[in-house]
């Protein structure tokens, strides 16, 4: 897999500054992400990291700074933000499956009221990308009668059901097992391999190396350095880069 | 018991009386808290303090004062209701009100708040968050709450005894004072049914909270 920078980035974020009260927990962020790229995001806890990526659908506002999505300005609120998100999946730490609907009605809920399409065409949508995660015998059941692995593979059929452009991902395994991680790191590889364009906040280093285009190195809300996996593990060219793969990788 | 049997007319109204009292009492006070809870969430400020008003000063006033005000208070403003059950249905309901939208509140803040992030990472906008995922889940949290609160009304309404409303307990006081050999019969016979009404309203609280449980 390589990356394949041609043509405008399909998500452009420029001067990103927020804060949360005092704390300036983005500071003057620049980057661009090209269709089909694979970034994965890492650094230490308060980084920025999570929120930068809740910032992308604007879960999280930002105070200054512009952010695009294939080359459209991200609306401040109401039905244009909505659509706008609509073509951004998101994936969460805490899966956030809807607790009081089947797996079924998880796939199929954005496309029958975002989308607007019939419940037929949405429900087989829905099973065969269930049958893509490998939970498709769980679709009549809730939530809460899965185990963490299962839910985070639903949430993300849930997240492609909307055909989106790109998808975020945000810590996707660090509230699971460790026996459950590797289930859906295969998940996400696969759809690496396919070539969806996404951007990953993770400490996964494997999946770093086998599936990133780029990795972007975050530190105190600022991105510190960016390159290919090969160059960042080998030779990281920050010294906190260093420090941060020293703590992690001698374990 | 042919006591009970010579006075049966009279305690058959009275029961009607405080049950009517009760469910229209209820039903006024559900659609008010509504009203008062989609107001203290909307994104309008002028709309949530007037409701968080409104609430802070019926949960807080006792309600025979309430009732004191809808009676006599009003008439110095030139109002009146047309009659004392309805002065009694309005006192009832605007001071439950604000405890039905307390419970209505409690339930849509125990909504986990990634429910409605991840509806609106998938598109949907404020009001489909609100009405496909956010509601229907704070409304199963809150049929405990709510049961209480109905069992509360349904005994509050024994207020209006003190303003001229032949209920059960205005009957209770009737009985017991042309009858004191009697009392314990008639004691009894208010009771039983008062908890003709509540009971089966505990149990049906049970049945709907077992219904609409959602795992988590």
């Amino acid at each position: 897999m390589s990356s394949s920078p041609n043509g405008e980035p399909l998500v452009r974020l420029s001067g990103v500054n927020k804060w949360f009260g005092e704390l300036h927990v983005l500071q003057d962020i620049d980057l661009e992400i090209a269709r089909g790229e694979v970034v994965v995001v890492i650094g230490p806890s308060g980084s920025g990291k999570s929120t930068l990526c809740r910032t992308i659908n604007r879960l999280e506002s930002i105070q200054k700074g512009e952010i695009a999505i294939d080359g459209e300005k991200l609306p401040e609120e109401g039905k244009q933000l909505a659509r706008l998100r609509s073509d951004v999946g998101m994936v969460f730490q805490s899966f956030n499956l809807f607790a009081h609907k089947t797996i079924l009605e998880n796939v199929t809920l954005g496309p029958i009221k975002v989308r607007g399409k019939s419940k037929a065409e949405a429900e087989k949508h829905a099973r065969e990308l269930l049958e893509r995660v490998g939970v498709s015998a769980q679709a009549d059941k809730y939530p809460a009668q899965l185990s963490g692995g299962q839910q985070q593979r639903v949430a993300i059929a849930r997240a492609l059901a909307m055909d989106p452009k790109v998808m975020l991902f945000d810590e996707p395994t660090s509230a699971l097992d460790p026996e459950m991680i590797n289930e859906v790191l295969e998940v996400m590889i696969g759809l690496a391999g396919d070539g969806m364009t996404m951007i990953v906040v993770t400490h996964e280093m494997g999946f770093a190396r086998r599936a990133a285009n780029r990795v972007v190195f975050m530190d105190g809300g600022r991105i510190v350095e960016s390159a290919d996996p090969e160059t960042f593990f080998t030779n990281p060219a920050s010294d906190r880069a260093k420090d941060f793969l020293s703590k992690i990788l001698n374990h | 018991m042919s006591f009970l049997a010579d006075n049966f007319p009279l305690l058959r109204d009275a029961f009607l009386t405080t049950l009517a009292l009760a469910v229209t009492s209820g039903i006024c006070a559900l659609v008010l808290g509504t009203l008062l809870t989609a107001m203290r969430v909307s994104p309008v400020a002028p709309l949530r303090a007037a409701a968080t008003f409104y609430v802070e000063v019926f949960r807080n006033t006792p309600l025979t004062v309430v009732f004191f005000f809808l009676a006599f208070g009003i008439v110095e403003i030139d109002l009146q209701f047309p009659s004392r059950f309805i002065s009694a249905v309005a006192a009832l309901s605007l001071y439950t009100a604000a405890f039905v939208s307390e419970a209505l509140r409690s339930g849509i803040n125990s909504v986990p708040s990634g429910q409605a992030e991840a509806a609106r990472a998938l598109g949907l906008d404020f009001r489909q968050t609100l009405g496909t995922i956010v509601l229907p889940q704070a409304f199963r949290t809150v049929v405990p709450p709510l049961g209480n609160v109905w069992i509360a009304l349904a005994k509050n309404t024994s207020i209006a005894a003190g303003f001229a409303v032949t209920d059960l307990t205005a009957t209770l006081q009737r009985l017991a004072n042309q009858n004191a050999d009697q009392l314990l019969v008639v004691f009894m016979a208010i009771v039983v049914a008062y908890l003709i009404i509540t009971l089966p309203s505990a149990w049906l609280i049970g049945v709907i909270e077992r219904r609409t449980a959602i795992l988590r």
